[in-house]
């Protein structure tokens, strides 16, 4: 039973960094219907940047936190501007092999200054422990991650669905439309849209330094998951992609443990996972079929 | 028109040129060495996962044993044009292959070098049997270099799987480790590890209580981690068979989770040098495993590291030290014979026993081409213990060659 809870708590942790990045993902996807391929890469920027405020600056972990998103969300408002704007009126292959392109430059770019090898980024020493819950033992940092991200998700969620940005943000992803013909100026939300949505992936980005690898190729293994969640979740559902994200978390913790005598199976289980919801479902566990034209 | 005469001249001298050295000697006196000149190639990763534990640095330490060996010969060498040709492999088989075929074809190469990641070093071995080429791999770690696809013109310098899993599996279990749990990444590499490492330990009297595949690359140790505790019998150590990012990944979490405290100690299976400095000492402290070499172990290697470190700024890895002996003693066998001929080469390095900076009672087999020599079990020390940058390892015991390395292959048919 201690097992089973100890489990679920780790799956729990590495899920919030799938709702994380999903809900990201998500919220970029239903106000621009681009399929941000770079996610990753400002991932990968997050923990990077952790590291460089630390290393050549001084800055703790704490500032980092507020420091990285709020600048990778001003740069992902001028990529928006600059590049994925101008693409919006064409076929979605051409952002998706633009972000593609993106996420290759990033990574190189870091790659030319920092090299492949991974950087070393220590815990915050206040979170350095770890918490005693009766049963089980667990580090303060992952605690600290789960709270975090979760609180986080709940902002969002009442923020879209609180917030006038919110009710917009929300008419303008289920009927763009309609949401125009009522005189509502879509168009000057999708650049901080866009903005948002990289903060959020830097964040976890931050998040992931103390206790990942932080090397430039860090986001490239991770978002492929990530993209198996989105799709569970729904594209461009918002919950979808929270749930998505914690429960992909869950049955892969899960699935390491109880199915360990067959590796191939629990490595695989995501896009098990994934098959089988596209074929009951293809919109997606919580997404909508889109609208007829 | 100038341009034209230019061509047409040139094209001319150089019919002439192929001509005469087709025919009779050559314009330089008695060298007997294809177009004069000894060109080298490295063939690795140049800005992947390798690329710091060899890489770029790798050339360097080529063009290290180039001067060496200028400087030893003087005018006595057998050409004073020697050259370093490099190229990136992107540990991709099939772009191995090309660019081996384009060393040797078009640049010149009479030997490759280095060659990480056993799937590309395995295609780089048939092209050099293609070509009847030397080639020195440093990096693979696959024993098959050396068993089934063995041939005549492959040399395997510096480590294997064996090695590493013998040393590692077999040293740690004597000194105390009985209970492993044994992680390893889920393709070639990984697997052939697990079952070496777990026959090493086993072999020694220690128990595999589990082992367990992971997925590769992977950034989540943690549920393998939580699990080891919870084992019965709970096992005293726990052995990684990850490199690379996934290693520094597993280790991180290690510490998170604080296992050392828990009585789980760490036990790797390929580390190199710059594995324990991204990760920084602290965290590895107290982490045993196999190297083939280390810089600071005595004067000799250390003096090497000085001028490896002017070079380029870092101190040497195993495979950096391997490069520049490999191309040294590559240099010396076509002196010694006085041809770049490759099959007069490799008779000459055939059962050679050598002792040089890195290879120490070293001996070239004939029979299967494995170049044997003392390895070391090391443990990263305490971070009070570290007294100099890159100062991390302290070596605990040599493991003789004899012993390092396994007996040869009865797969292996020359």
């Amino acid at each position: 039973m201690t097992g089973f809870l100890q489990h679920t708590f780790d799956g729990l942790v590495n899920g919030a960094f799938y709702a994380l990045l999903a809900l990201g993902l998500a919220v970029i996807f239903g106000m621009l219907r681009v399929v941000n391929f770079a996610h990753g890469a400002f991932y990968m920027l997050g923990a990077m940047g952790a590291y460089v405020l630390l290393a050549e600056l001084g800055v703790p972990f704490w500032w980092a936190l507020v420091i990285m998103p709020v600048v990778l969300g001003v740069l992902g408002m001028a990529l928006e501007r600059a590049f994925v704007h101008r693409l919006a009126q064409l076929d979605p292959l051409y952002n998706f092999l633009l972000t593609f392109g993106l996420t290759l430059i990033l990574q190189d770019l870091v790659k030319s200054r920092y090299g492949v090898q991974s950087i070393p980024y220590a815990p915050p020493a206040e979170l350095n422990g770890s918490v005693d819950f009766g049963l089980f033992d667990f580090p303060t940092y992952r605690v600290f991650v789960l709270v975090f991200a979760v609180a986080i998700c709940v902002g969002v969620w009442w923020l879209l669905t609180h917030s006038r940005v919110g009710m917009v943000v929300r008419a303008a992803t289920e009927r763009p439309e309609l949401t125009r013909a009522f005189g509502i100026n879509v168009g000057r939300w999708v650049t901080p849209v866009f903005g948002f949505g990289i903060a959020l992936a830097g964040l976890a980005g931050v998040l992931a330094a103390p206790m990942r690898a932080v090397n430039p190729l860090m986001g490239s293994d991770l978002i492929i998951v990530v993209f198996a969640v989105v799709v569970i979740g729904g594209l461009g559902s918002i919950f979808g992609s929270v749930a998505a994200g914690f429960g992909i978390g869950l049955i892969q913790a899960w699935g390491v443990v109880y199915l360990a005598d067959w590796p191939i199976l629990s490595q695989t289980l995501v896009f098990i996972v994934m098959a089988a919801v596209l074929m009951w479902r293809p919109a997606g566990l919580f997404g909508r079929e889109e609208a007829p034209a | 028109m100038r341009r034209t005469a230019g061509l047409a001249a040139a094209s001319a001298a150089v019919l002439l040129a192929a001509g005469c050295g087709g025919g009779g000697p050559s314009g330089s006196g008695d060298s007997k060495l294809t177009d004069d000149k000894i060109v080298l190639g490295v063939l690795n990763d140049q800005s992947g996962v390798y690329a710091d534990a060899s890489g770029p640095n790798s050339v360097k330490a080529v063009e290290m044993a180039i001067a060496d060996f200028k400087a030893k010969y003087g005018d006595k060498a057998i050409t004073k044009n020697i050259s370093v040709e490099s190229a990136d492999h992107q540990n991709k088989p099939d772009i191995a292959n090309t660019k081996a075929a384009e060393l040797y074809d078009r640049k010149g190469v009479d030997a490759i070098f280095d060659v990480p990641t056993s799937s590309a070093a395995l295609k780089v071995a048939d092209v050099a049997k293609a070509k009847k080429k030397l080639y020195f791999n440093i990096t693979g770690a696959t024993t098959a270099l050396t068993g089934a696809s063995c041939n005549k013109y492959t040399f395997h310098y510096a480590y294997d799987t064996y090695m590493l899993a013998h040393g590692t599996g077999t040293a740690a279990t004597q000194q105390g480790a009985k209970n492993w749990y044994i992680v390893y990444p889920d393709y070639a590499f990984g697997q052939d590890m697990e079952k070496k490492f777990s026959a090493a330990v086993e072999g020694a009297g220690g128990k595999v209580v589990a082992k367990d595949a992971t997925p590769f690359p992977n950034d989540n140790f943690s549920t393998f981690l939580l699990k080891a505790p919870t084992l019965n019998p709970k096992p005293d150590t726990l052995g990684t068979m990850q490199a690379g990012g996934d290693l520094v990944n597993l280790v991180k979490q290690y510490n998170e989770f604080k296992l050392r405290d828990k009585g789980i100690g760490l036990a790797v299976g390929l580390m190199f040098l710059t594995d324990i400095h991204s990760l920084t000492p602290a965290a590895l402290a107290g982490t045993t495993y196999t190297d083939a070499w280390y810089w600071n172990f005595d004067q000799q290697n250390r003096e090497f590291a000085d001028r490896f470190m002017k070079e380029t700024g870092t101190r040497p890895t195993f495979a950096h030290a391997a490069n520049y002996s490999a191309a040294m003693q590559y240099l010396e066998a076509v002196q010694a014979a006085g041809t770049d001929d490759a099959d007069k080469v490799v008779a000459g390095l055939e059962g050679k026993e050598i002792n040089d900076v890195f290879l120490r009672n070293g001996k070239i087999r004939a029979e299967d081409h494995r170049v044997i020599h003392d390895a070391y079990l090391a443990q990263v020390k305490p971070a009070s213990e570290v007294k100099e940058p890159w100062d991390y390892v302290k070596v605990l015991k040599t493991i003789p060659a004899a012993e390092a390395f396994a007996p040869p292959s009865a797969e292996c048919k020359m």
